[in-house]
């Protein structure tokens, strides 16, 4: 598969009043293929949004240089950046954008006008755009008296009516209810395969983004975490971080001792943990709550008692103490404990990382704002 | 574009109440519309009334001869030829200088923004004063010295005629266009020119089919502004028409009423042409409508985010040298010009140092006249400043919150004034006033000026009472009811001092005009009540052109003082 958008050691730096020099895009390397589903995702402020303008050509960059299709759109080296109307993507936007002043015809049927498309090829394809949106029928309609669901599919057919090779979608889900955002998900996988087009999709919705991609890459202040792919990043989260926004996770710090691991503060009773030739004297453990296990005293694990007991709709969740910190389990309902009552919990699949600190002292300065 | 309708709470607490007892909200409805009554409708009637009927019986041969006369047939067309260039020049330029300082990369913005704000506050009227000074046909100083400069047989700039009056009400009013446009280029949504940039757009294409279109609203609106108020102005083409005999129909009305020293019959022929002027202005009006179908596009959604400015590059510096010099133009040559003749011992001497004097505004401090002058000012100002806000925000209340029957009528009642030229309504007040009705005879006094002033600006407090109410959701009030508060003290403790930032608003809106307002009261003001307006102007009149430049600079100076007030107080201040 070729590679069909290329970042190069891609650097954007602002200078605000209130922060000072920010570095909002730190050195961003990766490669997105043909026909690949992508997202970014990260909190706000980690950077996703920035790439994706820069991408799309709204930004200039200050270091490095993006690929599009085999021809290079932007490069600090070359003092180059092409336009973005001559970049030749589609895009989506959160906030939909479509034109209040122009029917649903006209909003499509403008990429085409702007290219000189002739008359009758014009209603021809946009047309079919209409058809692969479901919005047949409301060619004359204006954007205002349509639902939110509708206005994305204007969004969504003006982006396709140039056959564009790559995609850009930002946080185009974010906007609509629950229920229609899993149909429009599905509605846009579908248009994919159709028109075999590249997306690049920018979230900060983790279930979203699992559902969707074929790969993701993760982000954070500026940096990139990993790139993988879904089931990858869930097993195998390179840290503390990736590991949060992956999934439901519950942490606790240990320190390490003569090949065994204690809740730190406490070394009467060690973990039930195998730990690595190489651990350093203080790590954190990350698991996930609905893989760890409890079972009754005596069986093995860790000996510690309910505290806290909450139903959830599909699972049992249980908070115990691990020395003087809380970890989170959650059950299939038929487990029952009561509050108070003893237990022993079982670590399942642990992750390993080191005790971090620095990550969390910047995003504390940018949190100021 | 349909605009979504205020869906408020319709069955209020307060209609609950109203069904109960006779209480505050039907008093208070009821004060509402036997004052619009008084201040609104019976001078409009009146000026109907006296147009085609004299002494109670059906007389249209007056009417016909006024209309038909050949004199104020022309005035009309100088009246549309002017608002139309006027409007048409003024939005341009406002759009163009919006568009520049709202999506392009032009350096020193608030600034800019702030000083292009200072022709909006500069009384108009002063502006053509200085014009005059500088460009008249016969004296002008710079005409003259252009004139020896390059020895020409005669004055290269005549001001006295229709493109000068047109210049200068441009230079005051395209700030109408400008704010408007200016805030919603800044409102709106970024991504809806980002993604006509993606579908292929040059950043020209966008400019013509997506930003303009979705502006057009604000523009239209700016415009209409603009076309309403130079139809009813009377300050600059009185100025700068009359030396040339250049009349349009405000002047007109001035100069007929003037010339019969006040008779009832001019007044009568005044009222003819007050019709015919309203007449103008409703055809006006629709016309606008007709070219710039008016609505509101829902164009402020999603995240603020920084919008993509547009590159100058090379044409950032005279772009901005442009700006610049417009402001210079507008702004600074005619205060220069004013300030500097009101140093001048006598009109028409060269500006040298030694022709210079401080005697004018001694004159100006020490004369009963002026005294008066500022004093009338303040007290009608403040006094429809204050009777206004209060009275704007009763019928703000009433329309809004008690809803009663005829709430429609109200409405537009008190927006009625809003549309008709301030010309139109002084002859309406007069009369009214004058003794024709109970015997009420308030002419020559400032009383007179007060009721017309009232008349004029109740609508601008009422806006902004509107504005504040609707934002005060009936929650508010009735959490206070169920806190055991009855709806007289609900009224008091939640509701006004919500609103209260929004009358303070409103009466600086109030005041602030009515300081150096003209055009009313040029046809109201008795021998000891002249308004600062008129009193400028009837000195230059008189041909004492250093002295009016004189009280116009003490005059400007007031304005900028209460203007840097009324900012401080705005900036502060709390509320919904």
């Amino acid at each position: 598969m070729a590679d069909q958008i290329v970042l190069r050691n891609v650097t954007k730096r602002f200078t605000t009043k209130t922060l000072g020099d920010i570095v909002a895009v730190d050195n961003f390397n990766l490669s997105v293929h043909e026909g690949e589903c992508f997202s970014f995702l990260g909190p706000s402020g980690c950077g996703k949004s920035t790439t994706l303008r820069m991408i799309a050509g709204f930004e200039d960059l200050t270091e490095g240089e993006i690929e599009l299709c085999g021809r290079l759109v932007s490069s600090s080296k070359k003092n180059l950046y092409v336009q973005p109307e001559d970049r030749g993507l589609g895009m989506v936007f959160q906030a939909f954008a479509v034109w209040p002043h122009m029917n649903v015809f006209e909003n499509v049927a403008f990429p085409l006008r702007i290219q000189k498309v002739n008359k009758t090829d014009i209603t021809r394809r946009v047309n079919e755009a209409l058809h692969h949106t479901s919005l047949t029928g409301l060619e004359n309609v204006y954007p205002s008296d349509l639902s939110g669901g509708q206005q994305q599919r204007i969004a969504l057919a003006r982006a396709i009516v140039t056959n564009p090779k790559v995609m850009l979608l930002d946080e185009p889900l974010s906007n609509l209810d629950p229920k229609l955002r899993e149909t429009m998900r599905f509605e846009i996988k579908a248009l994919q395969r159709k028109f075999n087009f590249t997306i690049i999709f920018v979230t900060h919705d983790q279930s979203e983004a699992m559902a969707i991609s074929d790969r993701m890459m993760v982000c954070d202040m500026g940096k990139i975490m990993q790139i993988d792919t879904p089931e990858n990043l869930y097993n195998k989260p390179c840290n503390r971080f990736v590991h949060n926004i992956l999934g439901e996770s519950t942490f606790i710090n240990v320190v390490t001792k003569d090949g065994k691991a204690y809740p730190k503060g406490h070394t009467e009773q060690a973990l039930d943990l195998t730990v690595s030739a190489d651990a350093a004297d203080e790590m954190v453990v990350a698991t996930r709550p609905n893989e760890n296990a409890l079972t009754g005293p005596g069986e093995g694990g860790f000996h510690t008692h309910i505290e806290k007991r909450i139903f959830l709709t599909d699972r049992t969740e249980y908070l115990v103490p691990v020395g003087d910190q809380l970890l989170k389990v959650q059950t299939p309902h038929r487990v029952t404990f009561s509050e108070g009552e003893e237990c022993a919990v079982h670590l399942v699949e642990p992750m390993w990382y080191p005790a971090a600190a620095a990550a969390d002292k910047e995003r504390a300065r940018r949190q100021l704002v | 574009m349909k605009r979504k309708p205020y869906t408020g709470v319709s069955a209020d607490l307060a209609a609950v109440d109203g069904r109960k007892r006779l209480n505050w909200d039907k008093l208070m409805t009821g004060i509402c519309f036997v004052l619009l009554l008084i201040i609104v409708v019976i001078p409009i009637v009146m000026i109907i009334y006296n147009a085609f009927f004299n002494e109670g019986k059906p007389e249209v041969e007056m009417f016909v001869q006024q209309v038909t006369e050949k004199k104020n047939l022309e005035a009309m067309w100088n009246t549309l030829q002017i608002a139309v260039f006027a409007t048409i020049l003024g939005t341009i330029m406002g759009v163009f200088y919006a568009w520049l300082l709202g999506c392009s990369d032009i350096p020193a913005k608030g600034l800019m923004r702030a000083l292009f704000n200072i022709p909006y506050m500069f009384p108009p009227f002063l502006g053509a004063m200085a014009w005059d000074m500088m460009f008249n046909g016969r004296s002008g100083y710079i005409n003259k010295l252009l004139k020896d400069i390059f020895h020409l047989s005669s004055m290269p700039i005549n001001i006295n005629s229709i493109w000068g009056i047109v210049f200068v009400e441009v230079s005051y009013y395209f700030p109408f266009v400008f704010m408007q446009v200016v805030s919603a280029l800044e409102r709106m949504d970024p991504t809806l020119e980002e993604s006509a940039r993606i579908a292929g757009a040059k950043q020209r294409q966008v400019i013509w089919k997506i930003t303009l279109p979705l502006v057009k609203p604000a523009i239209s609106a700016g415009a209409l502004l603009i076309l309403t108020t130079s139809l009813a102005h009377f300050g600059v083409p009185s100025i700068l028409g009359y030396a040339k005999g250049i009349y349009t129909l405000p002047t007109r009305i001035y100069a007929v009423i003037y010339n019969s020293g006040g008779s009832f019959d001019g007044i009568r022929q005044g009222a003819a042409l007050s019709v015919m002027l309203v007449v103008v202005v409703a055809a006006a009006l629709i016309l606008q409508n007709r070219i710039l179908s008016s609505g509101s596009y829902d164009i402020i959604k999603g995240k603020s985010m920084r919008p993509t400015l547009i590159k100058l590059r090379g044409a950032k510096i005279p772009l901005l040298l442009l700006a610049i010099l417009t402001l210079v133009l507008i702004v600074i040559v005619p205060l220069v010009m004013i300030v500097l003749i009101s140093f001048l011992k006598a009109y028409g001497l060269p500006l040298a140092f030694k022709n210079f004097t401080l005697a004018q505004y001694q004159k100006v401090f020490t004369a009963n006249g002026t005294i008066a002058a500022i004093r009338n000012s303040l007290f009608v100002s403040i006094a429809a400043g204050i009777i206004c806000m209060f009275l704007g925000t009763l019928v703000a209340y009433v329309v809004q919150k008690i809803k009663p029957k005829g709430k429609g009528a109200l409405e537009v009642i008190s927006m009625l004034p809003y549309a008709i030229p301030g010309t139109v309504l002084s002859i309406g007040v007069i009369l009214a006033w004058s003794g024709r009705i109970a015997g009420i005879n308030l002419y020559n006094t400032i009383w007179i000026i007060l009721v017309a002033y009232l008349a004029r600006y109740l609508s601008f407090s009422m806006k902004t009472s509107s504005a504040a109410l609707l934002q005060v959701h009936s929650s508010l009030e009735e959490a206070s009811r169920v806190c055991g508060a009855s709806h007289t003290e609900s009224l008091a403790d939640i509701t006004l001092p919500l609103i209260r930032p929004a009358m303070v608003s409103g009466f600086f809106l109030i005041f602030l005009p009515a300081m150096r307002e003209v055009t009313t009261s040029i046809l109201l003001y008795g021998p000891y009540t002249r308004t600062l307006g008129v009193q400028i102007y009837s000195l230059r009149d008189a041909g004492m052109i250093p002295q009016a430049a004189a009280l116009a600079t003490v005059a400007i100076g007031i304005i900028i003082v209460l203007n840097t007030i009324v900012t401080k107080i705005t900036k502060d201040r709390k509320g919904v």
